[in-house]
């Protein structure tokens, strides 16, 4: 099928492109044109964008998928076209054949693209290395051990040499195991007020010192997943500065959110990482608005039985697939950061840290798209939600930029 | 934003805790106990206040001392009382908090005293009860995690009010273990609302909560020095979980730099008055000396807390 999507903003932040009323020509799953229609080029199907921005779909580099087929349609449904899932499934993704059929689960639903996150050691305990050449095959993009802390350093670097070896990426949340086992939310001023116990700012800086070190000294390429606070954040961008492998990403809701917010003990301000102080989240938000971190949604569905308990209690998260869009507009205005510049947070970025060819509206490239509205208004309310996860801080709240149509491989997998 | 303990006329309706109430309402608190305290006095000890209201004691955490007073407290007020041992009953078999707190609604409660071992718990009820249209139904927090106990954080207002008078000239310490106790940010909370103008918190790093200074505290780590004319010493229990392990190394070194003996009581002003919590540790964080001898107003707190309960149940199930 020939589409044209025609009188849109195109917006490649990848490669500087910013045209009004232009169209994208799209043929065989590729992008085959951008302004000018190539020669011959007949459409089957023509998209009308006007009033709205046309930018590559977004790529999101944490999105757990509990129920897959519901999670990959809200995906769409927020103009995500490539999720990547962390391995912490039930059970984690350890083997290749889980990987395997994980990958053609997403293909048969043919929504957005599933990119697995393989596990790095067996059941995630952090003690033997899973099958990484295996997992790697079977389609997994890069090993991680979602939230869970490899406690032994000796099997952390190990890990990152069998890893380097092969030229594979690890990504690792840092969190040290022994400051953060018993801690609910972040040791400051909220958590001493409420009584609610703390997990310091140094359970992320010690796991980046030792991480950035180990890289050091293997080579092994890096992403550190859900920086939470300004000191860890400076030591990312100092080796980063010094030419290590490393890259980095920042949940959404930690750019939006602090400690204040939990409010009177709000369970769906209980984040991992916990969310931290006005500082921290200033910090985050510099860092991204330069371009140094990615955004991702970090969408975790939960039940509305696991929020309905006290703070401590409650399953921490909240589901942001349909939401990363409008709230990463809401964050590059509060920032003062422009509109191809916060788009790119969403697609370029995680592309490149990801080694995929998408996050581009360049001509050969993917016709993975997404076309919203930027000024379109809506309420955030369960039956909004596609997601089975209907948890979120910002239940109730108006949020600006709608998804209109939603393209992977060159199919418009949804429309408003 | 909302403050869950108020109505929409700014009255009590719930107590969860001592933070973010007016000083006028602490006050009434105050005042009404006080009213009370003759009742106990009384060959009938009893008001026909709650007559034909339920108060049922949700104890999802052990206790028997502030289940008791609550429970003598509700039965001077005429209040029909059933104690549920909850540890060992529903939850046990795994029916949520709120699944609980709907059936007990069904069965006609007017009030519940809550004591949970999460911090916010009763945040959590409140809410609930107000998203379901109960707004009929208080809370009063009986204690939840480390957060609050604004029970005995008003009984401690009490007897330091009847001790020394005014609030707006006192100097106050609270030993010991902050970082766990919900006694001390509930009394931390009172204190600072009611006038008090120097608030102390002693003990090791390893026990004090981050950014106390925040909450408007001095923080000292020598005990003689943060006793230095002080007119109100309250101590805090040490449970015993604590004593041994990373955050101090024994109870014998506790107790000789944080526990309070004779000598240490010295450093206060002389006519101080030592309070305490209860269940007290002999020779952990409290000489016997100290503990037996005529500062200590630790029993007085007991008889107290009967009336400032009385006050505050009746307070709450009035608005």
């Amino acid at each position: 099928m020939n589409i044209e999507i025609s009188n849109g903003r195109v917006i490649c932040p990848k490669n500087g492109v910013d045209r009004d009323n232009a169209s994208v020509y799209i043929a065989h799953g590729r992008i085959v044109g951008l302004g000018e229609a190539p020669k011959g080029f007949v459409a089957t199907q023509k998209v009308d964008a006007s009033g709205c921005v046309v930018s590559p779909g977004l790529i999101d580099l944490g999105a757990r998928l509990n129920s897959i087929e519901a999670e990959l349609a809200a995906a769409v449904a927020g103009g995500v076209t490539s999720v990547v899932v962390p391995p912490d499934a039930d059970p984690p993704l350890d083997e290749p054949e889980l990987a395997d059929r994980r990958v053609h689960r997403g293909e048969e639903i043919g929504k957005a693209r599933v990119l697995p996150l393989g596990a790095l050691t067996l059941g995630l305990k952090g003690e033997r290395l899973a099958e990484l050449a295996g997992l790697k095959k079977a389609g997994c993009v890069a090993f991680s051990q979602a939230s869970r802390p490899v406690v032994d350093t000796e099997a952390l670097l190990r890990a990152m040499e069998y890893a380097a070896t092969f030229g594979f990426a690890v990504w690792l949340q840092p969190q040290d195991h022994w400051l953060s086992r018993s801690g609910i939310a972040h040791e400051g001023e909220v958590a001493s007020r409420l009584g609610l116990a703390g997990i310091p700012v140094a359970a992320e800086t010690i796991a980046v010192g030792s991480i950035i070190q180990l890289v050091r000294d293997t080579g092994c390429r890096v992403h550190l997943t859900r920086i939470s606070s300004a000191a860890g954040m400076s030591l990312i961008q100092r080796a980063a500065k010094e030419g290590l492998p490393i890259s980095c990403d920042v949940g959404i809701h930690h750019l939006l959110l602090t400690e204040n917010d939990i409010g009177y003990f709000n369970p769906h301000a209980r984040f991992v990482p916990p969310l931290r102080a006005q500082g921290d989240r200033q910090a985050l938000s510099d860092v991204a608005a330069a371009g140094g971190a990615a955004i991702c949604s970090d969408h975790t569905p939960v039940g509305a039985d696991d929020k309905l308990l006290p703070f401590g209690e409650a399953k921490p998260g909240a589901t942001g697939l349909e939401v990363l869009l409008p709230l990463t507009l809401k964050w590059a205005e509060a920032a003062g950061v422009s509109l191809p510049a916060a788009l790119a947070r969403i697609t370029s970025a995680p592309a490149e840290i990801l080694g995929v060819d998408g996050g581009s509206l360049a001509v050969g490239a993917p016709a993975d798209i997404c076309v919203f509205d930027p000024q379109a208004s809506w309420q955030l309310a369960p039956e909004a939600l596609r997601s089975r996860g209907k948890n979120s801080p910002w239940m109730g709240y108006m949020m600006t930029g709608k998804v209109m149509h939603t393209l992977v491989d060159g199919r418009i997998v949804y429309s408003t | 934003m909302h403050n869950p303990q108020l109505n929409n006329k700014g009255e009590l309706t719930h107590l969860l805790s001592t933070e973010g109430l007016p000083a006028a309402i602490l006050t009434q608190i105050l005042d009404t106990a006080a009213s009370f305290m003759e009742v106990s006095s009384r060959d009938v000890k009893k008001v026909p206040l709650l007559r034909g209201k339920s108060v049922f004691n949700l104890f999802f955490e052990n206790s028997t001392r502030t289940r008791t007073t609550f429970e003598i407290a509700a039965k001077r007020l005429s209040a029909d009382v059933i104690n549920l041992d909850i540890t060992r009953s529903s939850t046990a078999k795994g029916e949520t908090l709120l699944d609980t707190i709907d059936n007990l609604c069904a069965m006609d409660a007017n009030l519940f005293v809550v004591r949970h071992a999460s911090s916010g718990a009763p945040y959590l009820i409140a809410e609930h009860l107000h998203k379901i249209g109960r707004d009929d139904i208080h809370v009063v927090n009986a204690g939840d995690g480390r957060h609050a106990h604004p029970t005995q954080g008003l009984l401690d207002m009490y007897t330091i009010r009847h001790y020394k008078k005014d609030f707006t000239q006192l100097r106050v310490a609270i030993v010991g273990d902050i970082l766990h106790s919900r006694v001390a940010r509930s009394d931390i909370h009172a204190l600072t609302t009611l006038g008090v103008p120097e608030v102390r918190a002693i003990g090791p790093e390893t026990l004090l909560p981050k950014y106390l200074d925040k909450l408007g505290v001095h923080v000292y780590h020598d005990m003689a020095e943060g006793l230095r004319d002080c007119d109100v010493v309250i101590m805090l229990r040490l449970q015993n979980e604590r004593m041994n392990g990373a955050l101090l190394p024994s109870a014998g070194e506790y107790f000789r730099h944080y526990g309070l003996t004779p000598h240490m009581l010295a450093m206060a002003k002389p006519d101080a008055i030592v309070m305490h919590p209860g269940p007290m540790n002999r020779g952990v964080e409290i000489h016997s000396a100290v503990a037996d001898g005529p500062q200590a107003v630790i029993l007085p707190q007991v008889t107290f807390g009967i009336a400032v309960r009385m006050a505050v149940m009746s307070i709450v199930a009035g608005n």
